[in-house]
């Protein structure tokens, strides 16, 4: 029997557990995304005005993304609290990778305005909260929400890693796949993946596009 | 169109021994020693080259910059004691492009300042219909458009009709048509000067282009390097005998062909 055959026969024959392991990775990086997105979003807002704090956020949130993702799972285990073993632990280093390029393109795209129209703003009477909101958020909406399509990427491949320290989802198989050298146990794991990376991507583009209208 | 402000001898906006530096490295001195009166009614042209502080004395009477010697009276009040939101929202403002809101339709662009005072839907509609009108653009035509979707000279039209909304007894203009093509900038000079007229606003125009201020000037003051060195009537302008207002009137006798 081919190679292919025997994945595809395995496919077919795990497919519950594979759509349940599916579906675990899924609420992995939809919860870690929906967190990300509450800090990333705000703060982003809020550093605009404030530049000591605004480096003090950038910074941080770049050394996370430096620390190599199965090292940061590491780390958080002994923490009180957020460590430990399972998906809490793996939903705070998700987060804590996702929030660098929220939170970068949210600042970039409410500075990133025409000078000229901010000017006009100010100089109509409103108040710095109006334009914020009503100004600089409308128009930095598709930007920030390219950050929140390359964040999500990056957190449906890192959350498979998540399965060393006891999260479940789609990396189970990948660990077990490469302990017993299975290809397809690999496999199994790996495409439903790179299906979710793909499908994430298609789908927030195009939102992007539809907030693109100007 | 009504003008509500009552005309009065009074000063509408009124400069006494303003100076401006930036606080920088170089404590630039942007604006150096300026007293100026301008009284209601007036369109006074602020004239000079690039740099010459024209900016800066607009952004010093709306409050967007504060002097850091002297002070600005804007309907005999100091700039410095206005609450500055309510000292903008009475003041009208024009800059070059516009800087119209993209992700807002012409009717929204020009309705701001009357949403922000909270005015009614019907009122701010009316309005919005009205002044679209006043710069010469169909409502039904142009209200629901976005500016990516206008001319350069309709976005201006927008820009001015924008400042316009809420009825504000002074207009600030800043190069307002310096980057429109030559035949649109004429056009809209034109119907802007008939406005002008016509609404009996305070304004104050900047730009370095002595042509166009001559021809919407009530009275051109020309700026050199942050001073003002030349204060008159458009007519009498031309006869002053100042090296920058001579520098100023050579370069509109430039002919084509001639060597600079």
């Amino acid at each position: 029997m081919s190679p292919q055959l025997t994945t595809w026969s395995f496919f077919a024959d795990h497919r519950a557990e594979i759509l349940g392991a599916t579906l675990d990775h899924l609420t992995l990086v939809v919860i870690a995304m929906i967190i990300a997105i509450l800090i990333g979003v705000p703060l982003g807002m809020f550093i605009v005005h404030r530049p000591a704090l605004r480096a003090l956020a950038l910074g941080v949130a770049s050394i996370f993304q430096t620390i190599p993702s199965l090292a940061l799972f590491g780390f958080l285990i002994p923490i009180p609290f957020i460590g430990g073993i399972g998906k809490r632990t793996a939903i705070v280093a998700l987060v804590l990778y996702a929030l660098l390029p929220i939170l970068r393109n949210t600042y970039v795209g409410l500075t990133g305005i025409d000078p000229g129209v901010l000017e006009a703003a100010e100089a109509m009477g409103m108040t710095r909260a109006q334009i914020l909101f009503r100004v600089r958020f409308p128009l930095a909406l598709a930007i920030i929400l390219a950050g929140i399509r390359t964040a999500t990427i990056i957190t449906i491949g890192v959350a498979t890693i998540a399965a060393a320290i006891g999260a479940g989802g789609l990396g189970t198989f990948i660990f077990r796949g490469v302990a017993l050298v299975s290809d397809s146990l690999i496999l199994a794991g790996a495409i439903p993946a790179a299906l979710l990376a793909l499908l994430a991507d298609f789908l927030l583009g195009l939102l992007e596009r539809r907030l693109k209208v100007y | 169109m009504n003008t509500k402000t009552p005309l009065s001898p009074k000063n509408m906006i009124e400069f006494r021994d303003v100076s401006f530096h930036i606080n920088d490295i170089l404590n630039r001195l942007i604006v150096s020693g300026v007293s100026l009166e301008i009284p209601q009614g007036e369109t006074l042209v602020l004239l000079g080259r690039s740099g010459s502080g024209k900016t800066t004395l607009l952004k010093l009477m709306n409050g967007m910059l504060l002097p850091t010697k002297g002070e600005i009276l804007v309907q005999e009040r100091p700039t410095a004691t206005w609450d500055p939101i309510r000292l903008r929202r009475g003041i009208g403002y024009v800059i070059q492009d516009a800087g119209l809101f993209p992700h807002f339709t012409v009717a929204e662009n020009v309705g701001l300042v009357p949403t922000l005072e909270s005015w009614d839907t019907t009122r701010t509609a009316k309005r919005v219909d009205e002044m679209l009108q006043l710069v010469g653009l169909d409502p039904r035509e142009f209200a629901h458009r976005r500016p990516r979707e206008l001319s350069g000279g309709q976005r201006q039209r927008v820009g001015v009709a924008r400042a316009l909304a809420a009825d504000p007894p002074i207009l600030l203009m800043d190069e307002p048509f310096g980057a429109l093509d030559p035949v649109t900038r004429a056009e809209l000079q034109r119907e802007f000067s008939a406005l002008v007229r016509r609404l009996g606003k305070t304004i104050v125009f900047v730009t370095h282009d002595l042509r166009e201020a001559l021809f919407l000037a009530s009275r051109i003051v020309l700026l050199e390097t942050g001073r003002i060195v030349a204060s008159a009537a458009p007519e009498e302008f031309l006869h002053l005998n100042h090296p920058e207002v001579r520098a100023f009137t050579s370069s509109l006798a430039m002919t084509p062909g001639a060597s600079t």
